[in-house]
């Protein structure tokens, strides 16, 4: 009667592990699953292949591996906060990037940005952090702006979303219009895409997210308890107040830190918690890791058509994930109001 | 056990609850009855700490409500509230295991003793068919038995109930009642049970304390606190008590 509780992880890990292989083989030179693993080993283990290889492993190395790094942290840091806010604002729509929270981060990093680009190392610690500002700010002013009572209804969510990812987005053009040159790369880094090169944007999102994910995979419980509602919660016996902030806190410097990297990257956080649930149900303890490595294989999947799709050119990966993401965000509204079985 | 000493709550701003007193003893039901709007469901948010106090406490055992965390007050206190906007997407297992949230710590992770006591209270409310079904599959009556089973999890000495019949089929009122008086009587729990339907009251509670506009009105027996002239009164309708042999009186409009 009772399926594998291990199966949705085998499931899940497997879609990210062909996301990941697929992430380093595809682009404008084709690496086949031999050469990556001669790359690989020529770079390692200091073995020289010849040529050929040693220009594949450059490519492995220095491009494709920390770009694939950086988009599976990416997805799996927008999926797992998205799952999060859906938890806390018990609302299935509640996405970073529709609530307004990815556009508030942004406008944190490029007010960061605008004083300084990121070209040390203090630098691009520094840009998470005021990101990070903006998207607690802008979450808190959401969620006062759409509260009614004790509820909130996803029409008010959604609208407050949209304004103040509206003024966000407007102060950040305005940011970005008024520095100096740079105006191009902004643009391309606002759409979530070629900034990402290199190991230092790695390097740079690695500590936010882990630390961010793994306070979020272990507030599952309190997240379950919360979906009660404040009241029953408190009666069940949880601090309430206490649970929401620090989900609030890991959610918020979760998203911050992928969009400080990636730039504003919409829907993923709305999609993959989604069809996890319809699947395997509603425990957090279950969903959030499964977010995680669901968003992940996700993104990955969605940047592999990004620089293929008009390849030499690429395009910005927020566009692959808004075509997918908005007709699925309407579908989900649609089915929200129809039931209440999120 | 329980010891309300003259508490008031502001709610809506308005006095919700004005200066109430009462006690309630291991192995006792006390039933509160009055109008809507009298304050009932306050006095169950009050003293399960959603509310705080404008004035006066609560304590049990002697210790001070207001004091104690939500873990501990949770595990002297379980709240059987009206079935309305629950998460449609856990199942009842999932719903009945978050009664145990006061014995775990922050991850949740279960002992098989807390899957023993859920399963133990889901056999109680006849609630184990249901085990695997969503809750927002289930008639508002399951969710109701679904949220006492929840309850009777947390393992609590004292139990609070608000309204827990409304949308409860008659053989399953009966049976909602029946349980917590078994309850009462072999494990001393000490409840609290709201309750609209003044028969009901009659029947199952020891003592019952008349709520009207935040007021404790009256307290003591059924058969001292449910008079007619005094409902009557009190609901601006006119009631008579009609004796039935082996048992209390019933009431009905006249």
């Amino acid at each position: 009667m009772k399926p594998n509780p291990a199966r949705p992880y085998w499931i899940t890990t497997l879609l990210l592990a062909l996301g990941l292989v697929l992430s380093l083989a595809v682009g404008s030179v084709f690496l086949s699953p031999a050469m990556l693993w001669d790359a690989l080993r020529s770079r390692l283990g200091g073995l020289d292949l010849g040529p050929e290889v040693r220009t594949a492993a450059a490519i492995l190395l220095d491009l494709r591996l920390p770009r694939t790094l950086l988009v599976a942290l990416t997805g799996a840091a927008l999926s797992g906060s998205g799952a999060a806010y859906q938890g806390l604002f018990r609302n299935p729509l509640a996405d970073p990037y529709l609530i307004g929270v990815a556009s508030g981060a942004g406008l944190g990093a490029v007010a960061a940005m605008s004083l300084r680009w990121p070209y040390t190392t203090i630098g691009l610690l520094a840009i998470p952090m005021a990101a990070f500002g903006g998207a607690v700010l802008s979450v808190l002013i959401v969620y006062q702006l759409a509260r009614v009572g004790k509820a909130i209804p996803s029409s008010n969510l959604i609208l407050a979303g949209v304004a103040i990812s509206s003024l966000a987005t407007a102060l950040t053009s305005f940011l970005m219009l008024s520095g100096e040159g740079e105006v191009r790369r902004a643009l391309v880094w606002m759409l979530g895409g070629a900034s990402m090169s290199g190991w230092g944007p790695v390097l740079g999102v690695l500590p936010y997210v882990g630390i961010g994910l793994t306070v979020l995979i272990l507030t599952g419980h309190a997240l379950n308890v919360l979906q009660v509602g404040d009241e029953q919660a408190r009666q069940l016996g949880l601090p309430v107040e206490r649970a929401r902030r620090i989900i609030l806190a890991a959610a918020s410097l979760t998203t911050a830190a992928a969009v400080a990297f990636s730039g504003i990257i919409g829907f993923v956080g709305l999609i993959v918690p989604h069809i996890i649930r319809l699947i395997w149900g509603g425990d957090y303890r279950r969903l959030l890791p499964l977010a995680m490595i669901g968003g992940a294989a996700l993104l990955l999947f969605a940047d592999i058509v990004a620089r293929v799709l008009l390849a030499p050119q690429e395009v910005p990966l927020g566009i692959i994930t808004a075509l997918l993401g908005a007709p699925f965000f309407l579908w989900v509204l649609r089915r929200s109001r129809q039931q209440n079985l999120w | 056990m329980l010891d309300v000493q003259s508490i008031s709550v502001n709610y809506d701003q308005r006095r919700a609850l004005r200066e109430v007193s009462f006690q309630l003893q291991p192995g006792e039901i006390l039933g509160i009855i009055g109008p809507n709007g009298a304050g009932k469901t306050t006095l169950v948010r009050a003293l399960s700490g959603v509310l705080s106090l404008a004035a006066g406490h609560i304590t049990v055992e002697g210790r001070d409500l207001g004091r104690m965390s939500e873990m501990e007050r949770a595990q002297q206190m379980a709240v059987v509230p009206q079935a309305r906007n629950l998460p449609g997407a856990f199942t009842v297992w999932e719903m009945v295991l978050l009664g145990r949230t006061p014995h775990l710590g922050w991850l949740g992770s279960l002992s098989p003793r807390d899957e023993e006591i859920a399963h133990q209270a889901m056999l109680r409310t006849d609630t184990l068919e249901l085990a695997e079904r969503r809750i927002g599959e289930l008639s508002g009556g399951e969710q109701q038995r679904v949220l006492m089973a929840r309850a009777l999890a947390q393992s609590a000495p004292i139990l609070l109930m608000d309204e827990p019949t409304t949308h409860l089929d008659l053989q399953y009122q009966v049976a909602l009642m029946d349980l917590t008086r078994s309850l009462v009587e072999r494990e001393k729990l000490a409840v609290l049970v709201c309750l609209h339907d003044l028969n009901l009251v009659a029947r199952y509670a020891h003592r019952v304390a008349l709520l009207v506009g935040g007021v404790l009105q009256a307290i003591g027996t059924p058969a001292e606190v449910l008079t007619a002239e005094r409902l009557s009164q009190v609901y601006h309708v006119p009631l008579q008590a009609i004796p039935v042999p082996g048992g209390p009186p019933v009431i009905v409009p006249e």
